[in-house]
């Protein structure tokens, strides 16, 4: 402020000549501010707000205190929001959930609305308890089940996924859980390296992976001794006993000759929760149905007694 | 608007940049273009409220209205045509055409639009019709406007307010009649059962059809629309403007003193009529100007005083640029018909129709048949236990006809694979598939697509014809995967 004779007090109001404006009374090296009023409708907007703005921190949760906030007239809290969000969530599924509870897995195909709203249910249920071992994909790995293929354990129709997945793998202490224990041919002295060698080397010529030979016919003589009793004398395997399909194109551990040599000398033996006691029986079903759309599902076998002869699933489409 | 004011030390305020709105009381006028705008406004206002309630029959599964804008299932119908949401591109081609059909309309009769068809120029000149009717003509409605506010006056602008209400209603009412069907969403809408939205855009399209048409009128024009700008641009000198012809008028002068001064004087005997028709409210002796709609009221009302003091006609007229040079030399007026044909609104022309023929030609040699496939890539291939190899994909098959139809889904390519879909075994694998698909829908199918064992890793196609008709056919193709191929 070089020039006092500018300042409000002692000259009084002040007007730019180019647009008749009044200065605020400040000048910088002969530069002034001028003293535009804010348009009238920006002021109400601003006190509109301003207005707004109080009445909010009424309604809603706003002023902090010592040890938390006030709560607002309306009540609302973001858990409430949360909480009822969920709750129309499961109203929207409400009536799938009533109808799957009430429904034994078997009459599932019967209904395809249900079906669908299953398959749905389970893809989301897979995404949280399953992909941590079989994928997103479902595609499994070396050692866990590709659950896209038609290649089956403990077999691929509803009703029996439904048994593997509430009662699992291997769970100790669940008396129905799927139980199959291989022998440690190797590491517990049963059979020396040559003979391991020798019923790899057959194993792999069933599905035309070797070539007929001298070490394959040893093979088939060892296998016949120690192998059959479980995997069967055409080695197609025996889902009562969980026992692999030994002649088809699919290798859970592997289907080089190495991984053979190893599984049999050590076998690596897989686990899977008892998902019964972790979930609850609708998602168990949508998860079994889940998997038996990925396009390997089996269809129900006809109950042995009814028809007297039914085919012998197992000796078709088992196993590794 | 409501800025205040800068107080000045001398008192006299600075020039302000804001025009305030002029009332206009344009007089009742009957002439040639006159009837033209009131056959236009009939038609146009027709069209505008009738069309939704025009039947058409589709059959049994489509809706029978005419025009539908069917929003909720994405369709948009039109008499014979029906467009999936995939086939935009003909509306965007019927806009791309309503625009160049404005540039040509413009460089051959100027802003005939403005003049005559524009929804903002049809409602302004039915409410002043509604002023007319209610408050009389220019005199009386100036009158009534300098009037000091009374029990009369109050009433008249109730009773008048009251019917631009009704026509801004029903203006607004019409609208949502083209996106569902008529009949039904009248009868929702006064029982109160029509969807939010129709009510929401009735009251928008009201409030605004009551402030644009009853209020601002001719400030739309002005201050608003775009369009008056860029005919300014368009404009050249051989688009017919409304001109007033300056060398017959001038020098101006009422009758008595041009029979005082023979030859002194023009044809213009500054009756000011041409002024008090006019809509927009300007004088078009002051040349040619934005606010001018071209809509010819003044032609009829200029026209109306030169045969009743035995003068010419068309001492304001459609005129050229190029008109008014060669006139001005004394030579005869050319031809309006003659204006047509030169480069420029040939080639609009050439465009416009071009545009035209494209979609027809497309309309005509589209198919109702359409196939879109995504490929599983998670995982992209599974070994079967016979080690075969199977692909999973997602179809969307659509039957854009209004009847179910059988349509047979075949593998091209990738020999020796068979499918099956989700909803069938394994067992029933075959090349081709016969699935039916609902009228004027899509159908989502998952399908498993399996190749012979040490199949390889390879492009193929599937295709999916009406069963029936060869022609009605689509193709989509996509790609096989195979271990040992990544
Ligand atoms: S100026 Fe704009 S709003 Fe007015 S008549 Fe022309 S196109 Fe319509
Ligand atoms: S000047 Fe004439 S043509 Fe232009 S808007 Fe007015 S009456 Fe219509």
């Amino acid at each position: 402020m070089a020039d006092t004779t500018n300042s409000p007090a002692s000259a009084g109001r002040r007007f730019d000549e180019a647009t008749q404006t009044e200065t605020v009374g400040h000048e910088w090296d002969g530069i002034e501010e001028l003293n535009t009023p804010l348009p009238r409708w920006w002021l109400w907007t601003f006190y509109a707000c301003i207005v707004f703005a109080l009445g909010y921190t009424v309604v809603y949760p706003a002023w902090p205190g010592i040890h938390s906030a006030t709560q607002g007239v309306f009540g609302w809290t973001s858990r409430g929001q949360l909480a009822s969000e969920l709750d129309a969530q499961a109203a929207t599924r409400a009536k799938a959930v009533a109808g799957l509870a009430d429904l034994p897995i078997e009459q599932l195909p019967q209904h395809p609305e249900l079906m669908r709203a299953a398959v749905a249910g389970g893809a989301a249920a897979f995404k949280v308890n399953c992909v941590q071992c079989h994928g997103s994909g479902a595609a499994g790995s070396k050692g866990y089940p590709n659950l896209n293929d038609d290649d089956w354990l403990w077999g691929g129709d509803l009703k029996t996924i439904e048994t593997t997945l509430i009662h699992g793998v291997r769970q100790p202490g669940d008396d129905m859980t799927r139980q199959s224990m291989m022998p440690n041919f190797g590491t517990d002295g049963l059979l020396d390296a040559g003979q391991i060698s020798a019923v790899a080397s057959y194993v792999l010529s069933l599905s035309g992976k070797e070539k007929p030979s001298a070490m394959t016919q040893a093979g088939a003589k060892v296998f016949a001794e120690n192998c059959a009793v479980c995997h069967g004398d055409t080695a197609k395997g025996n889902r009562e006993l969980g026992a692999p399909n030994l002649t088809d194109a699919i290798w859970l551990d592997g289907g080089a000759k190495a991984d053979l040599v190893a599984q049999i000398t050590h076998p690596h033996h897989g686990v899977m929760p008892a998902w019964g006691t972790r979930l609850d029986p609708v998602t168990i079903k949508m998860l079994a149905a889940y998997v038996h759309s990925l396009g390997g599902g089996e269809e129900f076998q006809a109950p042995a007694v009814a028809t007297g002869a039914a085919p012998a699933e197992a000796a078709t489409q088992a196993v590794e | 608007m409501n800025r205040p004011e800068p107080i000045t030390p001398q008192g006299e305020p600075p020039v302000s940049l804001y025009a305030r709105h002029e009332p206009v009381f344009n007089r009742r006028i009957d002439g040639k273009f006159r009837r033209i705008k009131w056959a236009i406004m009939v038609v146009c206002l027709a069209i505008y409220w009738f069309t939704p309630w025009i039947r058409w029959n589709r059959g049994p599964y489509a809706p029978d209205q005419a025009v539908l804008i069917d929003l909720a299932h994405r369709r948009f119908y039109m008499f014979g045509i029906e467009i999936w949401p995939q086939e935009f591109y003909f509306v965007a081609g019927l806009l791309i055409m309503a625009g160049i059909g404005l540039f040509l309309v413009t460089s051959a009769v100027g802003r005939a639009w403005c003049g005559y068809a524009c929804p903002q120029t049809v409602w302004t000149d039915l409410f002043q019709h509604v002023d007319r009717l209610i408050d009389g003509d220019r005199n009386a409605r100036f009158r009534l406007y300098k009037a000091p506010w009374g029990p009369a006056k109050i009433a008249r602008r109730v009773l008048k307010w009251a019917i631009y209400l009704a026509i801004s209603f029903a203006t607004g009412g019409a609208w949502i009649f083209y996106f569902a069907d008529a009949p039904t969403l009248q009868s929702q809408f006064w029982h109160g059962t029509a969807p939010m939205v129709a009510y929401g855009t009735v009251f928008v399209l009201t409030l605004t059809t009551f402030v644009l048409g009853g209020f601002m009128r001719e400030q739309v024009c002005i201050y608003m629309c775009p369009w008056p700008r860029i005919q300014t641009a368009m404009l050249d000198e051989k688009s017919l403007i409304v001109t007033y012809k300056d060398w017959r008028g001038e020098k101006r002068g009422s009758l008595k003193k041009a029979q005082k001064n023979p030859g002194e004087y023009g044809d213009c005997i500054d009756c000011n009529q041409c002024v008090a028709v006019c809509p927009t409210g300007i004088d078009i002796r002051e040349g040619p100007q934005i606010g001018c709609i071209t809509c010819g009221l003044c032609i009829d009302a200029c026209d109306r005083v030169m045969a009743e003091t035995g003068r010419p006609r068309g001492l304001i007229d459609y005129a050229t640029l190029d008109d008014a040079e060669n006139e001005k030399k004394g030579n005869p007026p050319t031809r309006h018909l003659k204006l047509i044909w030169r480069p420029r609104t040939l080639v609009y022309f050439a465009v416009w129709a071009g545009i035209g023929f494209a979609l027809l030609f497309m309309l005509g040699t589209r198919t109702h048949t359409g196939l879109s496939v995504a490929k599983d890539r998670n995982p992209p291939y599974i070994l079967m236990s016979d080690g075969s190899v199977r692909n999973g994909y997602a179809l969307r098959l659509h039957n854009m006809q209004n009847r179910p139809r059988a349509m047979e889904l075949a593998i091209e390519g990738l020999p020796g694979a068979v499918m099956w879909t989700e909803d069938m075994g394994r067992a029933q694998a075959a090349r081709v598939l016969t699935r039916t698909v609902a009228a004027d829908a899509t159908q989502g199918v998952r399908v498993y697509v399996v190749a012979p064992a040490d199949s390889h890793g390879q492009a193929f196609a599937f295709t999916l014809t009406a069963r029936g008709d060869a022609r009605e056919s689509d193709t989509a193709k996509t790609q096989f995967d195979a271990p040992g191929d990544e």
